[in-house]
C-alpha cells in the first residue's frame, strides 16, 4: 500500500503550482474572466506545452501514460488558484474518445493533447438535472435535434462530442461547432465559468460510436471527469481552509486574535476533518480506478463526489462565516472559493444522485 | 500512487481468514455476534488460541511476542477478526497498558507483566479519571505517599473500563503535591487484590456493566511497581491516550457493523418490500458507508506514513470514527422498526443490572442492537471527549 506520489507526479504538481503562482494572480484572473471569451488562449497553449493535456491519458490512447491521479492533481492545483480554464471538460473529451472504438476517434486525440484543437463534451440536458445518463437529444440518421446544457468551453471549441438517442440506442456523435443548425446561448455560472446551452436543430453530425459500448464509455469518461473535478474541489477546499486559518491568527477582536476562541477553533477542526476525508476518498478512488473492478470504481468515484458536494459546501460556507463580513465581498477570494464549491456540488450530479449511484454499485459488488 | 492493497496484503488476508475459520470455536463466534461485553473467559480462550499461533499481540515488539507485521497487516488482521465475529479482545492490557510497559518500564517489569497480557492470563484496568478529573485529567487527586519500600495510595478512580475483569490496574497517582499539576503525577501498577481496594459497578445507559468505580484506602503498593520515573506519569498517559485515539477510529468494527446492518435491512420490511430497497434508508446507509470508506483510507494513510505525528491524525480519526459508530448503531435500531425499542439483552451475556424475566419478541438479528446504540453515546466521550479532540486538532494541526 502506497499513498505517496511518485517523483514525476510531484514534479507535475510543482509545475502547475508555479503556473498558478506566476501567471494567475487575483487581478489577472479578473481580467481574464471579464474578457470577451472568458479565457486566455495563451494559457491553454501553455498547458499543452507543459504536457498537462495528455498527462492523465494512457500512452496507447495518445497521452503521456498517466491516469486519474495525474488529472486530479493538476486539477487540485488549478483549484487552489480558482483557474477557470476548462480542464475538466478536456479530461472527459479525451477519455471519451479513448474509450470508444474507431479510427476517427483515435485520430482526434492527438491535436487535443497538443492544444491544436478543442473538443468539448456535450452530454448533459436540463431534464437530467446533472445526470448525464438522461438523453433526449434525438438522432435522425446523421442529423441531431435537441438542447444540451451547461456546456463548458463551447465558445472556443472546434468540435463537440454529443450524446444522442436513436430509438433505444445511445450514440456518440461529432458535431462541428460552426455547423448549420447549431446555436449557442452563452452565460456565466456562479463561479465565473463560461458555459453555453447548445441547441441543435437538424445539425449535421458524424457518428463516432453506437451500440452497447456507448453508455459504458460515457460513464467511464465521466468518472475520469468526476475525479478531476473532485481533485479541483480538494484544492479549493484546502485553499479556503488555510486562508481562513491565517485570517483567524491575524484578525483581532475583544483584544485578542479570534483564533483563540474555542467556538471558532472547533469549527476549524471540523473543516479540516472534511478536507482530510475528501483527500482520503480521492485516494480511495485512485486505487479503485487503477483496479479492474468496475463496480468498485463506480462506487469510489461517486463516494468522492458525495463528499465533495457536502463537505465542500461546508468548508466553503464556514470559511465565509469565520471571515465575517469581509467573507461575503466580491473582492476577497473567500467568496469565490464558495462560489466554485457551490457550482461543483451540483456539477455532474449532486450528492443525492451520487448517493444512489454509490448504493447501486455497492449492491452489485 | 496507483494501488491499494498489494498482492502480498491479499495473500496475508487469505492466510488470516483460513486460520480463523479453522480455529475459532463456534460458541465464541455465536456470542461474538452480540459483540459487546464479551466474557473474560471467551477473550482468554481466544487469546490462548492466538498466542499458540504467535498472533495474540501483533503490535508488540517481536522480542516480547509481536508478529512484526506492518500497520496495514495489523489492520487486515483486525478486519478479519471482526468479520468472523471473533470475541472483541481486551483492549486495556494489550493495546493501552502494554505499549507503555514495553516503551517506558524496566526490563524486569516487562518480563513480569507482558507475558500474562500476551497469553490472556492477566487482565488490566486503567485508573485515570476521577470524579473531579475527567477531561481535565491533570487535576487528579488520588495520592501515593512513599513509606519505606511502599507507596501508600488513597483516593478514588472512576469510569474504570472492564475493571470487574481486571487483575491489575495501571494508575495515575499524585506523588508530588507541590509540583505543577502535570509534573506531580506518576504511574503505578497495582494488584487489585491488594488490601484497601473496593469496587462499585457503574450501571450504564444500556443496563450493562462496562465501567466501575474504585476506592483506594491506604493501599500499600511496592515501590518496585512504579513505571519509569517518578513524576513522569503524565507523559506516559499522553502516549497511552494517543494510542487509544488511533484505535478508537474502530474502522474494522464499523465495517462489520455495516455488514450486519445490510443483513438486517434485507430481512426487515417496509411497505411489503425489503427495507434495503427504501430510497431514504439506502441513502442514509450509503452516506455511512462513504464516511467509513473515507475514514478507512485516512487510517491507512496514517498507518503507512511511517511517522507518529504526535496525535494529530489520531484526534482527527477519533472524532469521525466515534461519531460513525453511533450513526451505524442508530441506523441498525431504526432498521429493526418496532422491535428496535425493546430492551433485549444478550441471552448469553453476564452482569445484568436487572432481570425482568420477560421475553421480548425480538428476532435473533436484533438482539443487543438497541443496547449497543445506547452504550455508543460513550464513544464520543471516552479516550478524551470529542471537544477535547477538536481543541487538540486546532492547536496541533492548525496551530491556532
Amino acid at each position: 500500500m502506497d499513498f505517496s506520489y511518485t517523483s514525476e507526479q510531484d514534479a507535475l504538481r510543482d509545475s502547475v503550482r508555479r503556473f498558478v503562482e506566476r501567471e494567475y494572480g487575483w487581478e489577472e484572473r479578473f481580467t481574464i474572466v471579464r474578457s470577451d471569451g472568458g479565457y486566455a488562449p495563451r494559457h491553454w497553449a501553455m498547458f499543452a506545452e507543459l504536457g498537462w493535456l495528455g498527462a492523465g491519458l494512457s500512452e496507447e490512447a495518445g497521452g503521456f501514460g498517466g491516469g486519474g491521479t495525474e488529472n486530479a492533481l493538476i486539477a487540485e492545483e488549478l483549484g487552489r488558484g480558482l483557474v477557470t480554464e476548462p480542464f475538466v471538460p478536456h479530461v472527459i473529451a479525451t477519455q471519451l474518445l479513448a474509450g470508444i472504438d474507431g479510427e476517427t476517434a483515435a485520430d482526434l486525440i492527438g491535436p487535443l493533447v497538443m492544444g491544436e484543437s478543442i473538443i468539448v463534451p456535450v452530454l448533459q440536458e436540463a431534464a437530467g438535472r446533472g445526470d448525464w445518463r438522461h438523453v433526449d437529444m434525438r438522432a435522425d440518421g446523421n442529423r441531431l435535434t435537441g438542447v444540451k446544457t451547461l456546456v463548458e468551453g463551447a465558445g472556443r471549441a472546434d468540435n463537440m462530442l454529443v450524446s444522442a438517442r436513436n430509438g433505444d440506442e445511445i450514440g456518440l456523435y461529432l458535431v462541428a461547432a460552426d455547423a448549420a443548425g447549431v446555436s449557442r446561448t452563452d452565460y456565466r455560472t456562479l463561479d465565473n465559468h463560461r458555459v453555453s446551452d447548445v441547441a441543435l436543430d437538424g445539425a449535421e453530425a458524424v457518428l463516432l460510436a453506437s451500440g452497447a459500448q456507448v453508455p459504458g464509455a460515457i460513464d467511464r469518461a465521466m468518472e475520469h471527469g468526476l475525479i478531476a473535478l473532485c481533485g479541483e474541489a480538494l484544492g479549493v477546499m484546502d485553499a479556503a481552509l488555510w486562508a481562513t486559518r491565517d485570517y483567524l491568527k491575524m484578525r483581532k477582536q475583544f483584544g485578542t486574535a479570534i483564533g483563540n476562541f474555542q467556538a471558532l477553533q472547533h469549527r476549524m477542526a471540523d473543516m479540516l476533518i472534511e478536507v482530510e476525508m475528501t483527500r482520503s476518498l480521492l485516494y480511495a478512488a485512485f486505487g479503485a480506478m487503477a483496479g479492474d473492478d468496475a463496480q468498485a470504481s463506480t462506487a469510489a468515484v461517486s463516494a468522492a463526489k458525495v463528499q465533495v458536494s457536502t463537505g465542500g459546501l461546508q468548508v466553503g460556507a464556514q470559511a465565509i462565516q469565520l471571515h465575517g463580513g469581509i467573507g461575503v465581498t466580491e473582492e476577497l477570494n473567500i467568496s469565490h472559493h464558495y462560489r466554485r464549491l457551490y457550482a461543483i456540488a451540483r456539477q455532474f450530479g449532486d450528492a443525492e444522485l451520487h448517493l444512489a449511484r454509490f448504493a447501486q454499485a455497492r449492491d452489485q459488488n | 500512487m496507483t494501488s491499494y492493497f498489494s498482492a502480498e496484503d491479499t495473500a496475508f488476508r487469505a492466510e488470516v481468514r483460513a486460520f480463523i475459520q479453522a480455529n475459532l470455536p463456534p460458541d465464541l463466534a455465536r456470542r461474538g455476534r452480540y459483540d459487546y461485553h464479551p466474557r473474560r473467559e471467551d477473550q482468554a480462550r481466544w487469546a490462548k488460541i492466538l498466542a499458540a499461533k504467535g498472533w495474540s499481540v501483533p503490535h508488540f515488539p517481536v522480542a516480547y511476542g509481536g508478529t512484526g507485521w506492518t500497520g496495514v497487516q495489523r489492520f487486515i488482521f483486525e478486519e478479519e477478526m471482526r468479520l468472523a465475529y471473533a470475541p472483541t479482545m481486551d483492549r486495556i492490557g494489550p493495546e493501552l497498558v502494554a505499549p507503555v510497559l514495553y516503551t517506558f518500564a524496566s526490563e524486569e517489569q516487562r518480563q513480569t507483566y507482558l507475558p500474562g497480557i500476551r497469553t490472556g492470563d492477566t487482565f488490566w484496568a486503567q485508573g485515570f479519571s476521577e470524579p473531579g478529573s475527567g477531561s481535565d485529567l491533570a487535576s487528579l487527586r488520588t495520592r501515593a505517599v512513599r513509606d519505606g519500600d511502599d507507596y501508600v495510595v488513597t483516593g478514588q478512580k472512576t469510569w474504570t473500563t472492564e475493571g470487574h475483569h481486571a487483575d491489575m490496574i495501571f494508575m495515575l497517582v499524585r506523588t508530588d503535591m507541590e509540583a505543577k499539576p502535570q509534573a506531580g503525577i506518576s504511574a503505578l501498577m497495582i494488584d487489585l487484590k491488594s488490601p484497601g481496594i473496593t469496587r462499585r459497578p457503574i450501571w450504564t445507559i444500556d443496563e450493562g456493566l462496562t465501567v466501575n468505580e474504585f476506592f483506594f484506602d491506604e493501599v500499600p503498593v511496592p515501590a518496585a511497581n512504579l513505571v519509569g520515573q517518578e513524576g513522569a506519569g503524565w507523559s506516559y498517559a499522553k502516549f497511552l491516550l494517543t494510542n487509544e485515539r488511533t484505535n478508537s477510529a474502530e474502522v474494522p468494527h464499523t465495517k462489520r457493523d455495516i455488514v450486519q446492518l445490510r443483513d438486517i435491512a434485507r430481512i426487515e420490511q417496509k411497505n411489503g418490500r425489503p427495507l434495503m430497497e427504501d430510497p431514504s434508508f439506502r441513502n442514509r446507509l450509503a452516506r455511512i458507508e462513504i464516511d467509513t470508506m473515507a475514514l478507512e483510507t485516512a487510517v491507512l494513510r496514517a498507518l503507512t506514513s511511517g511517522s507518529h505525528d504526535g496525535g494529530s491524525i489520531a484526534s482527527l480519526v477519533k472524532v469521525r470514527g466515534s461519531e460513525l459508530r453511533q450513526r451505524v448503531a442508530d441506523l441498525a435500531v431504526e432498521a429493526l422498526g418496532d422491535r428496535g425499542l425493546a430492551i433485549c439483552l444478550n441471552p448469553e451475556g453476564e452482569h445484568r443490572m436487572f432481570e425482568d424475566g420477560l421475553t421480548p419478541p425480538v428476532p435473533d438479528h436484533g438482539i443487543g442492537i438497541a443496547a449497543k446504540a445506547m452504550f455508543r453515546r460513550a464513544t464520543t466521550i471516552y479516550g478524551g471527549a470529542n471537544e477535547i479532540q477538536r481543541t487538540l486538532i486546532a492547536k496541533t494541526v492548525l496551530e491556532l
